[in-house]
């Protein structure tokens, strides 16, 4: 297993080089997510402000549920 | 604009609600399947391919510099395409998938290039050499940056991806002229170029993991572009009544906003 | 008795001409900006500022050894022209966007891509062409050899209207995003390696006594292919940045 790990001494150059690889991919795949997550909240709270300022705008209507 | 001559699945493909849903079911195959194929390609280049009779096991860098190379061009062409549909039918779809499309191809650009250079340390002894298809490259990834930085610098989010996808139909027509201009320098200055990467005939062991991990690696381009795409829609489409019923009806605990 | 209003009796059938007036449509859009030009003439002069004081910073930096300037003067002054282009490149729609002259080239009968191509050429005479003359000057700063001088002025008059052409292009893209003189820079990158890859290719050639031909002509024809392609595009960016 440590043979296979030296690389043939080019363990240096191979492992970063892989290392790189899962790295980028990996912001590329998260990265989509937490701006999603971010947009949800946004949305969530433009919505929960909106329903408030309906149930306000009219006292004398009924606050629909 | 009448659209009549387009299929009738790719009209309703086209409205986003539907694109939604869809890219949301198809995605998680998609990754599973770049995954398994990713796992299969790197068993066969890192254990079972043979060291390279010249570089020993440094070559083994090839099965990811290669395909991320290919990928690089084959998402400009992608981000080239859903341009030109952008700019001419004004798509909105297509213009969400040209500019998310651009992110994925600079990080396989990103990659090429730091793999390249790590491959060409131990090979030429120094991190960086200004051999034609590493210069080229680096401008692709210049082409990239340019047409992402457009895009974030219009306001106007719509505006700005036609621009963005102007910018990069023009690059497309850009690309052979920058590799046959690098090749002629390249002749030019150093005499003939190192080609390390361009091995004529390479070993059917080594071939197959090589071919393997390019296929992973375009399922895994389709995987994050579904993916991007249905991000971006929720914020292009935020004001429409889809979308808040998605991001409603998440289970989220409502901080006490009235029912 | 209702007449007929015969709105293109004029225009011969035969032959689809340009709309009648294309030509002095070009010619009041060149004067207009030789005279906004001659009004800030004091602003042409900052380019070639820019040449000189960059131009005289290298053998600061580098020492003074004539046979080492000789060997990179001509490949730096290309390099110092592009650099002292793209400031200008930037404000060449921004104006005209903001007060509204874009719309009125939207709705000019002349073709878009034909009024382009005029503000490249007005953009690329008050801005550029001071920068080639002085180049002789120049040169000698860096201790140019003499027999290479016409070879780079040649390369330079191919070069920088192409690069001007394609500087257009990207000018239009961002005229309507915020502050962008980085960005523009950035996009030209890709644009310009090709044109200044040639362009030093034929300076290099003339200084080493190679033949310098083959580079040139390369540059002639992607100058000639720029004339015709480049204000397409530039047209189509420039409706973009306009319809809001």
């Amino acid at each position: 297993m440590t043979h296979w790990l030296a690389m043939g001494g080019y363990a240096a150059y191979v492992w970063p080089a892989y290392a790189v690889f899962f790295a980028v991919l990996a912001w590329d795949w998260i990265a989509p997510a937490l701006r999603r997550r971010r947009l949800a909240r946004e949305l969530r709270g433009r919505i929960a402000r909106e329903r408030v300022r309906r149930g306000t705008r009219s006292p004398h209507a009924e606050v629909s549920a | 604009m009448s659209r009549s001559y387009l299929p009738h699945w790719m009209h309703r493909l086209g409205s986003p609600p539907t694109f939604y849903r869809f890219a949301g079911a198809l995605r998680p195959w998609l990754m599973a399947a770049a995954l398994i194929t990713a796992a299969i390609g790197l068993y066969g280049g890192l254990v079972l391919a043979p060291p390279d009779y010249q570089q020993g096991d440094a070559y083994r860098i090839i099965f990811i510099h290669v395909p991320s190379a290919w990928m690089s061009l084959f998402i400009y062409a992608c981000m080239a395409v859903a341009g030109l549909v952008a700019l001419v039918w004004r798509v909105k779809l297509a213009e969400v998938i040209a500019m998310e499309c651009a992110p994925i191809g600079a990080a396989f650009t990103l990659i090429t290039l730091v793999t390249g250079s790590l491959w060409g340390k131990p090979m030429w002894g120094t991190w960086w050499t200004w051999d034609a298809r590493l210069t080229s490259e680096l401008v692709l990834f210049f082409l990239y940056l340019g047409v992402i930085g457009l895009y974030h610098a219009i306001d106007d989010r719509r505006r700005g991806a036609r621009a963005a996808s102007l910018l990069a139909l023009v690059g497309i027509v850009n690309l052979p002229i920058v590799h046959y201009s690098v090749v002629w320098w390249n002749t030019l200055h150093q005499g003939s170029t190192v080609n390390l990467f361009g091995k004529s005939s390479i070993a059917p062991s080594m071939l197959w993991p090589l071919l393997v991990m390019a296929l992973a690696t375009h399922l895994y381009f389709f995987a994050s572009i579904l993916g991007r795409t249905r991000t971006a829609l929720l914020s292009v489409e935020s004001g429409k009544q889809w979308v808040r019923g998605i991001v409603d009806r998440q289970p989220l605990p409502r901080q006490g906003a009235p029912t | 008795m209702i007449t007929v209003a015969q709105p293109f009796a004029d225009s011969s059938p035969a032959i689809m001409t340009a709309r009648p007036g294309a030509w002095r449509a070009c010619l009041a859009l060149l004067r207009r900006d030789f005279l906004l030009a001659w009004r800030r003439r004091g602003e042409l002069f900052l380019p070639l500022l820019y040449a000189v004081i960059v131009a005289a910073l290298f053998p600061f930096a580098l020492g003074p050894e004539p046979q080492l300037l000789a060997r990179i003067a001509g490949g730096v002054l290309l390099v110092i022209v592009v650099l002292a282009m793209l400031p200008a490149l930037e404000s060449m729609f921004r104006t005209d966007l903001e007060d509204g002259t874009l719309e009125q080239w939207l709705l000019a009968p002349q073709p878009l891509a034909l009024l382009a191509l005029t503000r490249v050429a007005a953009h690329w005479i008050t801005t550029v062409l001071p920068l080639i003359v002085v180049m002789p000057l120049l040169g000698a700063l860096l201790n140019l050899p003499w027999d290479v001088l016409p070879v780079l002025i040649v390369a330079l008059l191919l070069a920088t209207p192409l690069l001007a052409l394609l500087g257009a292009v990207l000018s239009a893209l961002t005229a309507g995003a915020r502050r962008s003189g980085i960005l523009l820079a950035l996009m030209l990158l890709p644009l310009a390696v090709p044109v200044v890859i040639f362009a030093a290719g034929a300076i290099a050639a003339a200084q080493a006594g190679l033949p310098y031909l083959a580079p040139l002509s390369w540059l002639a024809a992607a100058l000639v292919l720029a004339v015709v392609l480049a204000p397409l595009a530039c047209a189509a960016a420039l409706r973009i940045a306009v319809e809001a």
